[in-house]
């Protein structure tokens, strides 16, 4: 069956030999990706693969040094303010740690993107924001802060945040990150569900194998900074790539030394 | 721009349309509220709506809650499947009153 990519499907996300540094350390390195309305993209790599880098450019966090990123057509870099925040209602961010105000109850932080974005009626936001904790399974929740909800109730919560606006499209950084392993798979399965109903494209980025390949369309894996491949749950999984293999098996790998470079990183600044 | 309200067989019948999104579901729950506090029963058509969003459901909550706390009817006709979807996801198929048609309502009787 044709993937969503392979099928005349307008692309979301188009990244294009995106390029980036962190000082003179290059992070990113020709980075090309496509995101299809409607799928869910999973970017799995292991630790400093750069593959958190590439949300933060992909959340507009950051311009790129090099290459363009395109969020539903339009060029981040050339974008006004004004342009931007109107991009930005359209997308719904789940951040690792969720990211709620540990001052506000549950509810308040679900509603704030609406009193951020919005003139709705208070009774339609509560409303909203209700509907929102229901869908994620937190209804009654409401009034608790978020230092009494559990870690993946703090999930949950900040995907119902995510999803108040009816984002376009929806970004989780490492959804399954220090759960259980039951907890871990309701919040997968609630991820295809909000996908079906809601039909929004979905970015996904871990290093959760067993999650990759349950929510994934496709799988973009990242390697200090490079796309290794991107391909269907299959195709990543028969790769021969030894690389692809090697996160797979949960295989470290030696990284070759250069031995000036080892030097001068040890050396700079010494008498 | 307002939606257009029929009267028919004893029911407003709120004609939503379109997108009904952030920017017109304000409209929405105006036109159904208005109706409702003229204390006449309430259909609201769905069956040219393209997309409804989480706003426009939450009015069509409003318009449900004020219905039921004022002893008159609400229901939702023509929903559409994307529509049934956004309220299957909240589980507001199982709250609201849904009729394939306002004939079909009324063949239910009173």
């Amino acid at each position: 069956m044709a993937t969503l990519a392979e099928q005349a499907v307008p692309s979301v996300i188009e990244v294009r030999d995106l390029v980036t540094y962190y000082g003179t350390q290059k992070i990113l390195d020709q980075v090309s990706l496509d995101v299809a309305d409607g799928e869910i993209m999973v970017i799995m790599g292991g630790s400093g693969s750069g593959k958190s880098t590439l949300l933060r450019y992909l959340l507009g966090l950051h311009l790129p040094d090099a290459g363009s990123v395109r969020l539903f057509g339009r060029d981040i870099s050339g974008l006004s303010g004004r342009e931007w925040m109107e991009l930005r209602r359209k997308m719904g961010v789940s951040f690792q740690g969720g990211a709620l105000f540990n001052s506000m109850t549950v509810g308040e932080n679900v509603r704030m993107p609406l009193r951020e974005h919005t003139r709705l009626d208070e009774n339609t936001m509560r409303i909203m924001s209700r509907m929102k904790l229901e869908v994620v399974n937190l209804a009654g929740y409401e009034n608790l802060m978020p230092a009494q909800l559990s870690g993946g109730m703090v999930k949950r919560a900040a995907l119902a945040r995510a999803l108040v606006m009816d984002p376009r499209l929806l970004f989780f950084d490492e959804p399954s990150a220090g759960l259980d392993p039951v907890v871990a798979a309701d919040l997968d399965n609630l991820i295809l569900r909000i996908r079906d109903a809601m039909q929004v494209s979905i970015v996904v980025v871990t290093h959760e194998l067993e999650s990759a390949f349950k929510i994934a369309d496709r799988i973009t894996v990242l390697d200090r900074g490079r796309i290794l491949m991107t391909g269907s749950v299959e195709e990543v999984r028969n790769s021969d790539n030894q690389r692809v293999r090697n996160l797979l098996s949960r295989t470290s790998e030696d990284v070759p030394v250069n031995a000036e470079e080892y030097m001068q990183r040890l050396t700079e600044g010494a008498d | 721009m307002a939606f257009p309200v029929e009267e028919k067989q004893g029911f407003s019948v709120v004609m939503l349309d379109g997108e009904v999104d952030l920017n017109r579901s304000p409209d929405a729950r105006k036109v159904i509220l208005t109706c409702l506090k003229k204390m006449k029963h309430v259909m609201v058509d769905l069956s040219a709506v393209e997309y409804i969003d989480s706003s426009g459901v939450a009015s069509l909550v409003e318009g449900f809650q004020y219905a039921r706390s004022n002893n008159l009817e609400f229901g939702l006709i023509g929903v559409s499947e994307s529509a049934m979807s956004v309220l299957r996801l909240a589980r507001l198929d199982q709250v609201f009153r849904i009729y394939v048609s306002l004939d079909e309502r009324l063949a239910h009787g009173s």
